[in-house]
């Protein structure tokens, strides 16, 4: 029971960074808040793992931090220089 | 399930939900770059350490140390870009 409050909310979260997403003023804050997104849904997914009692989705929540991890610094690399790979 | 396990977890998603609502409510993006940070270490440490607790294994570890370890280069990176793009 407190897993299915807890993932709810996750959801919420979920919902408030796709809201900053959408409305930021600037570049910076969705990026922000796409950052946070990733790290929200990799909590959510490690949270399935927990209901389940499995530990198959240890793995994925792996690849989503190091995929959220890279494409932040991209984006933010990018903003700050105007190219990525210079 | 366990009652520390599920409270870890419940701790956990309530600060990582206050971080991102804070992404919703402050002003300024100097602002809102601090309950980030919030939500994706203390958050994130809360809820790995439930689940390390619920099914008994170390594998957790592994992401606590990577998003420990990554969240402030990538905010440091956004925080420069945005005072360059803000610079006069």
């Amino acid at each position: 029971m407190m897993i299915i409050a807890a993932q709810i909310l996750l959801g919420l979260a979920l919902l408030a960074c796709t809201w900053r997403a959408w409305r930021g003023p600037a570049a910076e804050d969705r990026v922000l808040a796409l950052d946070t997104l990733y790290v929200n849904a990799m909590l959510l997914v490690v949270t399935f793992g927990i209901r389940n009692s499995t530990s198959l989705f240890f793995e994925a929540a792996l690849v989503m931090g190091l995929l959220g991890f890279v494409t932040t610094a991209a984006l933010a690399k990018f903003l700050l220089r105007g190219e990525v790979i210079e | 399930m366990s009652e520390a396990a599920s409270l870890l977890v419940l701790c956990g998603a309530v600060i990582a939900f206050g971080g991102s609502l804070g992404l919703v409510r402050l002003k300024t993006f100097f602002e809102r770059v601090h309950p980030a940070t919030m939500a994706t270490t203390l958050g994130a440490a809360l809820i790995l350490g439930g689940s390390m607790l619920q099914l008994g294994s170390l594998h957790e570890l592994l992401i606590g140390a990577f998003i420990t370890a990554t969240t402030p280069i990538s905010y440091i990176l956004l925080v420069a870009a945005a005072r360059r793009r803000r610079a006069p």
